[in-house]
C-alpha cells in the first residue's frame, strides 16, 4: 500500500514509435525508469522495460486443477458415499456423467481466480485511488515517469527526454502506493511536506 | 510496430476516415457524455414498457400457476423452452467474436467485441428467466444447488443434464460477465480521466477500479485476455453442447440423436450473428459509428452467417436421412409425419424454418449483398425468427404425440402471459442495452487504438510506402525497432 512520496520527471510522448527507442536510450543511460503509461497494450514494451514475464497463467493452472478435483471428488463422495443413488441401475461411479460438471468447474474456478488474482496483483478495485502522472495517459499520451534519486541530476533527465522527442515535460512529487479514496475528490496518502 | 502486427494493402481498412488516438477517445466515448436523443428515449421507454408487462405475465404465473401458460401434459416445455435455448443460443456469437477471433487473431474483433459481449451477458439473465419461472414453486428455485441440506442430506443429481445445464448456464453467465469487464476497465478509466462533471467522477472512478494504464497491468492484462479467451472457447461449446443434452439423452423420438451438439452450436453463432446485425446495424446509424463498423465489418459477419446456416442445413437434412435410414418407425413418424408433412398440424412450422434457416442465406453468397445494409438487416430478423422456430419445431413437433395416442395433445398455441412473458425477455434485454449504449464505451477504445496504426484508412496509404521497401531491409529496421 504505502510506497512513499518520490520525486519523478515525467515526459509525454505521442507516438509509440517515438517512445521505443527513448525507454531504449533512457536505460542505456542508467536512469530508473519507474513505469511506462500507455492508453493501450503495446506490444514488446514490457521486453524494452526489461519486466519479466507474467505468470497469471500459472496461476490459472493451479486453480483449474483445483476446479476439476473440488467437482470430481464431491461428487464422487456424494455419489459413492454420502447418499448412494440408484439411478436407472447405473453404476454409483458414474465418470462419464461427471465430465460436463467437472468441466465447468474447471473453467469457473480458473476464470474467477485468474481475474481475482489479476485485480490483487495490480492493486485494482473499486474505491482505491493511485497517483495519476497524466490525465491523457488513458487516451493518447505515452507516459514515461522516472524516478529521481539523490544523484539524479533531473535538468539532464529533462533535457534528455527533450532530445528523445517528449512533448511534455515535467517534475512530480508522487506517491507511488495506492490509497482508498473517490476520483471526485482530492485525496492524498500522505501529507503535503514542506519543501516540495 | 512489431512485425506481426503487419496487415497487408489488400485487406479494406478496419477504421475508415483520417483518426489519430485522441480522435478515436473522442468519437466513442464523447455519446456517453452527451445527453442522450430523443430516438433514445423512446426505445428505452418501450422497452421497459415490455419489461413491465413481462414482470406482470411473471406475477400472474407465479400466482396462479403454470396453467396461466397453455403449456399441458403432454406439451410441457411449449414455448417457455423454446424461449430459453433461443436466448442461450443468441448469447453465443458474443463469445464467439471476444473469444474464438481473438485466438485466432481475427483484427476486425475489436470493433464489434464490446457490444457483441454485452449482447451475451443480457441474453444469458434473459435465458436463464425461463427454466427458473418454469418452476412453478420458484421460491424452492434453490433446490437446484447441492448445498448441506436438512434433507439428509438430499444431493441433486449430477447425472441429470438438467443439472449440468444449471451449471454450465451459471458458469457460462459468470465468465462472460468476468471477461467482458476486464476489458472494460482500461475503457472506463478513459472515461473517468476526460470526467467533467463529479458524479461522472465518481462513478467512472469506481467502476473503472483506479486503473492506470501502467505496462506491468497491460502485460498481465493481455495475458489474461488470453487465457480467458482459451477458457471461453470450449466453455461456449460446452454450453449449447450441454443444452442440446437436455433433448439428446433422452429418448423421445426427434431428440435422441448424437448430432445434436455440433448441430445445436453451429445453430447457437448463427442466430447470435444475427442478433449482432441487428443491434449493431442501428447503433452504428444512431450513434454515428461507421467508422468503426465498417461494412468490412458487417460482410464478415455475413460470411460466418453463410458459413453457420449451412452448416445448420446440413444438420437438418442428416438429422432427416438418419431417421429414415435408422428405421425406427417412431423416430420416422416424427420426422415424416410430424415435421415434414406440410399437412400436419405443425408441418408449416417445419419448412418455415428451412425457409429461414437454410435456403434465405444463400443470399449471402453474393458479395453485393452481404455489403447491403437493408439486406442485412432483413435478413438478421429472417435468421432470428427461423431459428427460433428450429427450437420450437424441436420441441413442439416431438413431444405432441408421443408413445399414448391417447395423450396426443390438442393443437398447442400460447397463452397471453406465455407470449408477455416472452416480451418481457425482450424488454429486459433491450433495457440493458439501452442502458449499456449510453455509459459504457460500445466499442473496446483501447483495442480500436491498438489496431489503428496497421489498419487506420490514412496509416494504411502510408503502409504502401513500406511495401515498396526491400524485404530484408524492412525486416531488419522492424526487428531491431522491437527489440
Amino acid at each position: 500500500m504505502a510506497g512513499g512520496i518520490k520525486k519523478f520527471v515525467v515526459g509525454s510522448f505521442d507516438d509509440e514509435a517515438v517512445l521505443f527507442p527513448a525507454v531504449k536510450n533512457v536505460r542505456k543511460q542508467g536512469y530508473k525508469i519507474h513505469d511506462v503509461y500507455t492508453p493501450f497494450p503495446i506490444h514488446g514494451l514490457d521486453h524494452a522495460l526489461g519486466l519479466r514475464e507474467t505468470s497469471i497463467h500459472t496461476a490459472g493452472f493451479i486453480y483449474a486443477i483445483t476446479g476439476t478435483t473440488t467437482a470430481l471428488s464431491f461428487m464422487s463422495w456424494v455419489f459413492t458415499k454420502d447418499w448412494p443413488l440408484n439411478i436407472g441401475g447405473k453404476p454409483h461411479f458414474a465418470l462419464p456423467a461427471w465430465i460436463p460438471i467437472t468441466f465447468e468447474l474447471t473453467v469457473l474456478f480458473s476464470a474467477v481466480g485468474m481475474v481475482l488474482t489479476f485485480c490483487y496483483l495490480c492493486q485494482l478495485s473499486p474505491f482505491v485511488k493511485k497517483h495519476h502522472f497524466h490525465a491523457r495517459a488513458t487516451d493518447d499520451l505515452f507516459v514515461m515517469a522516472i524516478e529521481c534519486t539523490d544523484k539524479t541530476n533531473d535538468e539532464e533527465v529533462q533535457s534528455f527526454l527533450q532530445k528523445a522527442g517528449a512533448k511534455e515535460i515535467n517534475i512530480q512529487h508522487a506517491e507511488t502506493g495506492w490509497w482508498i479514496g473517490r476520483y471526485d475528490r482530492e485525496q492524498k496518502l500522505y501529507k503535503e511536506e514542506k519543501g516540495y | 510496430m512489431s512485425l506481426l502486427k503487419y496487415e497487408s494493402q489488400q485487406r479494406e481498412p478496419l477504421v475508415g476516415g483520417n483518426k489519430n488516438y485522441h480522435q478515436v477517445t473522442e468519437d466513442i466515448i464523447s455519446p456517453i457524455e452527451m445527453k442522450p436523443s430523443k430516438l433514445w428515449y423512446i426505445g428505452f421507454y418501450i422497452s421497459v414498457g415490455l419489461l413491465l408487462f413481462g414482470a406482470y405475465s411473471v406475477y400472474r404465473e407465479v400466482t396462479y400457476g403454470i396453467g396461466q401458460w397453455n403449456v399441458n401434459k403432454t406439451i410441457g416445455w411449449g414455448w417457455d423452452i423454446t424461449n430459453f435455448v433461443w436466448w442461450v443460443g443468441i448469447g453465443h456469437a458474443g463469445t464467439l467474436i471476444s473469444a474464438i477471433l481473438l485466438l485466432f487473431r481475427q483484427g476486425w474483433r475489436t470493433g464489434v467485441n464490446r457490444a457483441a459481449e454485452a449482447m451475451t451477458i443480457f441474453a444469458v439473465m434473459c435465458a436463464g428467466q425461463f427454466p427458473i419461472w418454469h418452476m412453478g414453486r420458484v421460491w424452492m428455485a434453490f433446490f437446484v444447488l447441492p448445498y448441506p441440506n436438512s434433507r439428509g442430506p438430499l444431493w441433486v443429481n449430477f447425472n441429470s443434464p438438467l443439472l449440468w445445464d444449471v451449471f454450465a448456464i451459471s458458469t457460462y453467465f459468470t465468465v462472460s460477465l468476468l471477461f467482458w469487464y476486464s476489458g472494460l476497465l482500461p475503457d472506463l478509466a478513459t472515461v473517468r480521466d476526460r470526467a467533467k462533471t463529479k458524479l461522472r467522477k465518481l462513478l467512472y472512478g469506481v467502476a473503472s477500479f483506479g486503473w492506470t494504464g501502467s505496462t506491468k497491468h497491460w502485460q498481465r492484462h493481455e495475458s489474461l485476455s488470453l487465457v480467458l479467451a482459451g477458457l471461453s472457447t470450449p466453455l461456449v461449446l460446452s454450453v449449447h453442447t450441454i443444452v442440446s443434452f437436455d433433448f439428446a439423452t433422452s429418448i423421445v423420438p426427434g431428440w435422441h440423436t448424437t448430432i445434436f451438439p455440433p448441430y445445436f452450436v453451429a445453430g447457437a453463432i448463427f442466430s447470435g450473428f444475427a442478433m449482432v446485425q441487428t443491434l449493431l446495424i442501428v447503433v452504428r446509424k444512431v450513434m454515428g459509428l461507421e467508422d468503426y463498423i465498417t461494412l468490412g465489418h458487417i460482410e464478415a459477419m455475413n460470411k460466418v452467417i453463410v458459413l453457420t446456416g449451412s452448416i445448420v442445413g446440413c444438420a437438418y437434412l442428416t438429422e432427416l436421412f438418419i431417421a429414415w435410414y435408422g428405421q425406427n418407425p417412431y423416430e420416422w413418424y416424427a420426422f415424416s409425419q410430424n415435421r415434414a408433412n406440410l399437412f400436419s398440424p405443425y408441418g408449416w412450422s417445419y419448412w418455415l424454418m428451412m425457409f429461414c434457416n437454410v435456403v434465405s442465406p444463400q443470399l449471402f453468397w453474393s458479395r453485393k449483398l452481404r455489403r447491403n445494409i437493408t439486406v442485412t438487416f432483413f435478413m438478421s430478423i429472417v435468421v432470428n425468427i427461423g431459428m427460433w422456430y428450429e427450437r420450437f419445431v424441436i420441441i413442439v413437433t416431438s413431444i405432441y404425440r408421443d408413445f399414448l395416442p391417447s395423450s396426443w395433445s390438442t393443437y398447442y398455441s400460447p397463452s397471453i402471459w406465455e407470449i408477455g412473458f416472452y416480451l418481457g425477455t425482450f424488454g429486459l434485454f433491450f433495457t440493458c442495452f439501452f442502458l449499456f449504449a449510453k455509459y459504457f464505451p460500445v466499442i473496446a477504445v483501447a483495442e480500436i487504438k491498438s489496431i489503428l496504426k496497421t489498419t487506420g484508412e490514412t496509416y494504411k496509404a502510408k503502409m504502401t510506402e513500406v511495401e515498396k521497401k526491400d524485404a530484408d531491409k524492412f525486416y531488419i529496421e522492424e526487428v531491431e525497432h522491437a527489440h
